[in-house]
């Protein structure tokens, strides 16, 4: 079985200066993947890279086996890559369920688009009492949520998480991460972006480490926690 | 004794209101025309923030499309009446149609290229292209005023001796403006398209994850701003009678002002804006003096930058971080 996604040998950048120096990395169907990494490692280049917001220098990257890589951003919404941008990018002044029918702006089937919506807000109960209140107006971990949930409204075959729990109290970024895992046992792919790394990894089954815009290590999640490098780094042990 | 001065005060004062009243209609139509203007700055500036300069431009070409055709082509100064109101549906298609191509040819060959550059590099190109197109204007039609055939009734709908003046050509204007307002409403509140503006508008980003063609609804906005130029320039040509190779910058500098005392970026502001600037050059002039409305209205202008940037309707939702 091929993996969902590959990502091969990926340069990117910005401007004159690349960020990006030949990354590889895989999510398999079913698995959350974590990406760690300090601050400017190039973490959140690889995800816009992989959704088609910054172009591809070189190599590869391959959803199902299908070369994604020269796609624009709008076309690789629709071959089934969703993202939960950094800084969460809520629309602000569209409501709550504005901002989750953007996320189906894809789609036409408007059974299957209600039904998310309603698997949504079972998700996050908060989003169905804010729905009809605008995206700026809500608290930083209820945009989170509405971010998480826009992107979940695309139906992807993987969904892209970036620093879902950044500034937000430690109560609800354990919320977050609580949705997330159910999300995967409900069968959703993720390749999961994240600072919190002891959180990431306990969550996740696999874990690449990333430095100044390469993978450093790659390894089971478990291993990733108990490795001494990894927790001098990033765990602050 | 006593009630003499009162009889006069009331006389002077049915007087005073025909004369506000007048001087209102009279601001209120020329403000649809300016929101309509408006609207094209409002709508470009909300997707890509930049200030398209050109656009004055667009519309004073239309307005020479309109009167080449009108001249030219059409004939409609010997047209029947059923004639020359075909004629004129003919204009609302034809001049807006083209001067949706220049708008959205100027986004292609120009800004788009730029789309990355600094946000100074796409407004001084804006200025200069606002400069090519008006010396295309002046090759076209001259440097002088040209008359524009007057075929809109100036009767007076109110009666010919009713103290209140509005005429045929008054109604054409609110006839023609008001249901491209409301047509523009809905399109964007409730179309696909539509709902892709407002998003890209609010973040274009994020508008690319959710799976918008942004380049797509970049070029639609420049298209209905400029077919909204050219429906102003042909209803205005109309309605004013004289057609210039400046009247792009004079009447473009007006909508601008307009759509950033509306809060620029906002539609419903935009038409607000065009209003609040017709009544200010008409009480302007009415009661201050022709020479000084200009000076009036950018005048408002600088209060506005100065105590209320956002401008009336501009973004009331405070961002949260």
């Amino acid at each position: 079985m091929p993996p969902l996604l590959a990502v091969e040998d990926l340069h990117a950048g910005y401007g004159p200066i690349e960020v990006l120096h030949g990354i590889s990395l895989e999510v398999r169907p079913g698995e959350i993947v974590a990406l760690i990494g300090a601050n400017g490692a190039g973490k959140t280049s690889t995800l816009l890279v992989i959704s088609g917001c910054l172009p591809v220098r070189q190599g590869r990257i391959a959803l199902e086996g299908e070369p994604i890589e020269r796609l624009a951003a709008h076309e690789i919404v629709r071959r089934g890559i969703c993202q939960s941008p950094e800084g969460r990018k809520i629309f602000p002044r569209l409501s709550v369920l504005e901002n989750l029918q953007m996320g189906a702006f894809t789609r036409r089937d408007r059974a299957g688009i209600q039904h998310d919506l309603d698997h949504a807000f079972e998700l996050f109960p908060i989003l169905a009492e804010r729905r009809g209140q605008a995206g700026g107006t809500l608290s930083g971990g209820e945009q989170q949520m509405l971010a998480v949930a826009r992107a979940l409204m695309g139906k992807p075959k993987l969904l892209l998480l970036d620093e879902p729990s950044l500034g937000l109290a430690p109560m609800v970024a354990m919320k977050i991460f609580e949705a997330i895992r159910k999300l995967n046992q409900e069968g959703m792919s993720i390749l999961l972006v994240e600072q919190a790394a002891r959180m990431a990894l306990m969550l996740a089954e696999r874990g690449y480490v990333m430095e100044t815009g390469r993978i450093t290590m790659s390894d089971r999640a478990e291993t990733l926690l108990g490795d001494e490098r990894v927790q001098d780094a990033y765990l602050g042990e | 004794m006593t009630s003499f001065p009162l009889l006069v005060a009331q006389a002077e004062s049915a007087e005073f209101w025909q004369t506000f009243l007048q001087y209102a209609l009279i601001g209120l139509t020329n403000g649809a025309l300016f929101a309509l203007i408006a609207l094209g700055y409002t709508m470009v500036y909300g997707i890509i923030e930049l200030i398209n300069f050109a656009h004055g431009e667009v519309f004073m070409l239309g307005a020479f499309l309109a009167l080449t055709l009108v001249l030219h082509v059409m004939k409609l100064d010997e047209a029947t009446p059923v004639g020359l109101w075909v004629g004129i549906g003919l204009l609302l298609l034809i001049v807006p149609l083209f001067c949706a191509v220049i708008n959205v040819s100027i986004d292609w060959l120009v800004y788009k290229p730029l789309r990355q550059a600094p946000k100074l590099a796409p407004l001084v190109s804006a200025i200069g292209v606002s400069f090519v197109l008006m010396n295309v204007g002046l090759l076209w039609g001259g440097a002088a005023d040209v008359h524009f055939p007057d075929f809109v009734s100036r009767h007076n709908l109110l009666g010919e001796d009713a103290a209140l003046s509005f005429t045929y050509k008054d109604l054409m204007v609110v006839l023609i403006t008001v249901p491209i307002m409301i047509a523009l409403t809905l399109f964007v509140q409730t179309t696909r398209m539509g709902k892709a503006m407002r998003a890209t508008a609010q973040d274009p980003v994020a508008a690319q994850l959710m799976g918008i063609h942004v380049d797509r609804v970049i070029g639609v906005t420049f298209a209905l701003g400029g077919a909204l130029a050219g429906a102003a320039a042909v209803i205005y040509s109309l309605y004013i009678n004289t057609v210039s190779y400046q009247m792009g910058f004079t009447n473009g500098l007006y909508a601008f002002t307009a759509a950033v005392l509306g809060g620029i970026g906002n539609i419903p502001g935009a038409v607000l804006g065009g209003l609040v600037i017709g009544l200010a050059r008409s009480f302007g002039s009415g009661y201050v003096g022709e020479r000084w409305t200009s000076a009036l209205v950018f005048v408002i202008l600088i209060a506005i930058l100065v105590f209320r940037p956002s401008g009336l309707l501009g973004a009331r939702t405070r961002e949260k971080v």
